[in-house]
């Protein structure tokens, strides 16, 4: 028995039939249960748009409250035009960080403007625009990214009407230091960009700084995290200038868009 | 068939008398990183048994037919194979859990105790006896894990499964947490003494001086 089982065949044989089986039951529950994942996935965005506005409690009906009060929207940033669809996905299924590397549909960023250090740039992205419950625009939630210490912090802003004074930010993945730079998930930290104005005359002025001297634009930089404020502060610098959302803050300004 | 007796040494043996953590000192990476918070402690520790139960009992059906050759290969391939399940049910199923166990679960994989076990005893037992022992060896990991979650989430955050025991100072109550306790390294104090109680009590786990 033991002679046969060392044979080149047999060696060959068990080892195919075990891939083979293994395979297919990872397959299977992969494909199985992505419908079930995917609907989980949605809903954490959700989730996250709504942390981001302010608008999550523990009692929060998710579902619900996107369904009532947030538009979900695909604006082409060199157009300025709401679009209704890219690509064959509609406004909940686009998903604008992994288009912005595909051909066509982002387009390539060069070294001097890439101030973020994200490489590339979606054509269309995905705009959430919060009502009150009366129906008047309360909040816009936009998608920010840029590099941190060790790789990119994705994050969303949240942005009262006026397009410039913050309601808050919520970086939904990083993978910063945690203790150190991961702390820009920290509430407390998040809590302190409330009320911060973006833009000063025009041109953007929000800093993340140490030394804060400017209390409506200055937020206090993350201690021991120089690297990772300075990532924050270049995505703050890089989305609200003029190449990425700064001409569609002034559409939705004058109230363009709604 | 498997007497009573023997059933009873391989699942409840790996509990106190062999316990993989403390004895063996096997999976104590993960041990440091899933046990803040009771609710990731006991999905991670289902995680574990299942995946050291499942692995040990396949392995052992086809025990006779392995070449040793490629022997720990088909383990791995086993092993990896029930972790992406695992690791896949547990996305569509507790999304938010999942996403703070994150790569732990994939880590099972190289968990020791699930390698250890399947090298150890199910290449020489029956299935039934296999699949036990995977049990077991499960439960001597959840107990410790257990209860340096207990610990660690009772005194370091003043909760359990996320509700508040202990009123926290920062919201009005008298409980100062600990902060240590909420980081890792704890961890470390604990087990050791988990381990130093259990050897007390159980003097023939002290190694002989060197």
């Amino acid at each position: 028995m033991a002679n046969k089982n060392e044979s080149l065949g047999k060696t060959l044989f068990v080892v195919i039939a075990l891939c083979l089986v293994c395979a297919v039951i990872v397959a299977g529950s992969a494909v199985g249960l992505k419908p079930i994942q995917q609907k989980n996935a949605a809903l954490d965005m959700q989730r996250n748009v709504l942390d981001a506005a302010g608008l999550l409690t523990p009692e929060t009906d998710v579902v619900a409250v996107f369904n009532n009060r947030v538009d979900t929207r695909l604006i082409n940033l060199n157009t300025l035009e709401e679009v209704d669809s890219v690509d064959g996905k509609s406004a909940t299924e686009y998903d604008p960080i992994a288009s912005a590397k595909k051909a066509g549909l982002g387009t390539k960023l060069e070294k001097s403007e890439d101030v973020a250090g994200i490489g590339a740039l979606e054509n269309v992205s995905k705009v959430y625009f919060i009502n009150d419950e009366n129906g008047a625009l309360e909040t816009v939630v936009v998608y920010v990214r840029g590099y941190g210490l060790w790789g990119t912090m994705y994050g969303l802003m949240a942005v009262a009407p006026d397009m410039n004074t913050i309601k808050g930010i919520n970086f939904y993945e990083h993978s910063e230091t945690p203790g150190l730079g991961g702390e820009i998930q920290n509430p407390n930290w998040t809590a302190s960009w409330q009320g911060k104005e973006i833009y000063d005359n025009g041109s953007v002025a929000i800093d993340v700084t140490k030394n804060v001297t400017d209390k409506a634009h200055d937020v206090d930089a993350l201690s021991g995290a120089t690297l990772t404020s300075n990532g924050v502060e270049n995505t703050m610098q890089f989305w609200f200038s003029d190449k990425a959302y700064g001409p569609l803050f002034d559409k939705i300004r004058k109230g363009e868009l709604n | 068939m498997a007497s009573a007796k023997e059933v009873k040494e391989v699942l409840f043996g790996p509990i106190f008398a062999n316990n993989p953590i403390a004895l063996q000192i096997l999976g104590i990476c993960s041990a440091l990183a899933v046990t803040s918070k009771m609710e990731n402690t006991v999905v991670m520790c289902i995680a574990l048994t299942l995946v050291t139960a499942f692995s040990n009992l396949f392995i052992s059906i086809i025990r006779n037919h392995i070449p040793s050759s490629v022997r720990i290969i088909v383990q791995m391939t086993i092993i990896a194979s029930l972790v992406i399940v695992v690791d896949q049910v547990l996305r569509a199923y507790a999304y938010s859990i999942a996403k703070e166990l994150s790569v732990f679960v994939g880590l099972i994989i190289t968990n020791c105790i699930v390698m250890g076990r399947a090298e150890a005893y199910a290449m020489k037992s029956p299935p039934m006896l296999s699949f036990l022992d995977g049990i077991g060896n499960g439960l001597g990991y959840s107990v410790v894990l257990l209860t340096v979650g207990f610990i660690r989430e009772l005194f370091g955050s003043g909760s359990l499964f996320g509700y508040q025991i202990l009123q926290l100072a920062s919201e009005g109550g008298w409980y100062q947490p600990i902060g240590l306790l909420v980081l890792p390294p704890s961890a470390f104090f604990i087990i050791g003494g988990f381990i130093w109680v259990l050897r007390t009590f159980r003097k023939e786990q002290v190694e002989p001086k060197e």
